[in-house]
């Protein structure tokens, strides 16, 4: 654990999960880095633990579970919206990721 | 230990009668018959369809034919295109009763249900006869599977069941993990795993099959709860979910129904053979858990995060929930804390050891929480399998 809120899960990661809920606008500080939430981060999802750029592998377990569609400073949430499987893509109740609803 | 013998030389931790209706048409009638019969012991399983189809007769010939089953009554509407005749000469052969009604020849549903309660409360009695003899934990058959998962599954509930697989196949029983659909990324690593090489590129093989029929079917084996709950990709499930298999050697590759007769860890091909044409590989999670039990499972350990309620027939279900937002919302449901390894109160090898203690205990007859709430999920559809390839059950060790 990195602190109260969030886990490192391999060294090699590039992403900490959040192991307690932090609310937009709280800060918290990651391996001596202070940085403030700019959305809720519940339980189970991930934030960036340095900065990102698009295309870069996102490393999670210490191996890559897909790729940055944009540019992620450190501290931003880590899903959806800025990153997409190198597999197949997912879908949420209102679309597939990628396709208007 | 002690287990419930069977004629075949099997052995049960559970003494189940089932009901068992062979098209929709027949459901109200066996169901009235369950619901009707005092036993607690006597459950409801089924097929929908009036098709035949040769995989779903390989899974009911597996059911009812399972070592925690005493005795079997099929009901038949009487028209569908199941063979009765061959599932009962299985489970015949298989030294347990059967009977067989036909609604059609028996003068309707009334008649029906009062001929089937009749069967039941024989086959109760032959069932309360059924030896216990001592059963060693090297006879035991555990599968596992992940139901609603999140961000918190792949580093609690997940791995703590692997550590628990890695004990039980210490002990030389059988531990079988599944759905390579939610494999997809861990193949290079999980075929390293394998005994032989050649096993290895079977399961290679198997999980490029599972995302070339995920692709087509346009969804991954990914639902929206997953996202809500931290998960972004289908490799990060995968990741995930993977490591309910824990660390041993991957004995052998096996598909639905195939009941593995050495110890070990078997990966189940669930993905179907061919062209998609009955759609998705499993419909929903209990769809995974009846053929988890065809193949001989005792009992599953099942994983979650967002929190499942689900149990089975025929095998009770260990709920393992990741999360402890949902352990403390969920309790009545969960069997298993491991909430307590994300919240740094206890490590994977603890919750694991909690689990395997947990295992020996339900094997000896006590009641999970979906057991004592009654759930006895069952979901049976159309699939098309070939047989496994010769590589897939290597013979060396």
């Amino acid at each position: 654990m990195i602190n109260r809120h969030f886990v490192l899960l391999n060294q090699s990661d590039n992403v900490f999960v959040c192991c307690e809920q932090l609310l937009a606008g709280a800060s918290t500080t990651l391996e001596e880095v202070s940085v403030s939430m700019n959305v809720d981060i519940t339980v189970g999802h991930k934030i960036a633990r340095q900065a990102i750029s698009q295309g870069d592998k996102i490393i999670k377990y210490g191996v890559s579970i897909g790729s940055a569609t944009e540019d992620i400073a450190f501290g931003d949430h880590v899903h959806m919206h800025n990153m997409k499987s190198d597999y197949i893509a997912s879908h949420t109740r209102q679309s597939r990721v990628g396709e208007e609803s | 230990m002690k287990g419930y013998l069977r004629a075949d030389g099997r052995k049960g931790i559970r003494n189940i009668i089932l009901v068992t209706y062979l098209v929709e048409c027949a459901h109200h009638v066996a169901r009235a018959i369950v619901t009707d019969s005092p036993s607690d012991n006597v459950q409801l399983i089924g097929f929908p369809g009036c098709y035949p189809n040769e995989y779903s007769l390989k899974i009911m010939e597996g059911l009812c034919t399972h070592p925690n089953v005493a005795g079997v009554l099929m009901v038949s509407l009487g028209c569908e295109g199941f063979n009765r005749e061959q599932l009962s000469n299985t489970i015949k052969a298989s030294g347990r009763p059967v009977e067989t009604l036909v609604i059609q020849k028996s003068g309707g549903t009334k008649k029906t249900i009062a001929a089937g309660l009749e069967r039941v409360r024989e086959l109760v009695v032959s069932a309360e006869a059924v030896e216990l003899v001592p059963m060693d934990i090297s006879e035991l058959m555990v599968g596992t599977i992940c139901g609603g998962s999140d961000g918190t599954s792949g580093i609690g509930a997940n791995p703590a069941v692997g550590h628990c697989f890695d004990k039980l196949i210490e002990d030389d029983a059988v531990c079988i993990f599944e759905e390579t659909g939610e494999l997809i990324g861990c193949e290079q690593i999980m075929a390293e795993r394998a005994i032989t090489p050649e096993l290895g590129v079977e399961i290679m093989a198997s999980v490029e099959k599972a995302e070339k029929y995920y692709t087509k079917m346009g969804y991954g084996s990914f639902a929206p709860g997953n996202a809500e709950g931290g998960l972004t990709t289908q490799e990060e499930k995968s990741m995930g979910a993977y490591a309910k298999s824990g660390s041993s050697k991957i004995h052998g590759l096996i598909k639905p129904g195939d009941i593995p007769s050495q110890g070990g860890l078997y990966l189940m091909d669930v993905v179907p053979d061919g062209e998609p044409m009955f759609g998705f590989p499993n419909i929903v999670d209990s769809a995974e858990i009846v053929e988890m039990i065809a193949s001989g499972c005792h009992l599953t350990l099942f994983t979650t995060g967002r929190g499942s309620v689900v149990g089975s027939a025929i095998s009770p279900v260990i709920k393992v929930c990741a999360n402890p937002e949902t352990y403390e919302n969920l309790s009545d449901d969960m069997d298993i804390n491991a909430g307590k390894i994300i919240k740094g109160e206890a490590t994977v090898s603890q919750v694991g050891d909690e689990i395997y203690q947990m295992v020996k205990q339900v094997a000896q007859g006590q009641q999970t929480k979906s057991e004592e709430l009654g759930h006895q999920e069952f979901v049976l559809t159309y699939k098309k399998f070939e047989g496994i390839g010769p590589s897939c059950l290597p013979t060396v060790r």
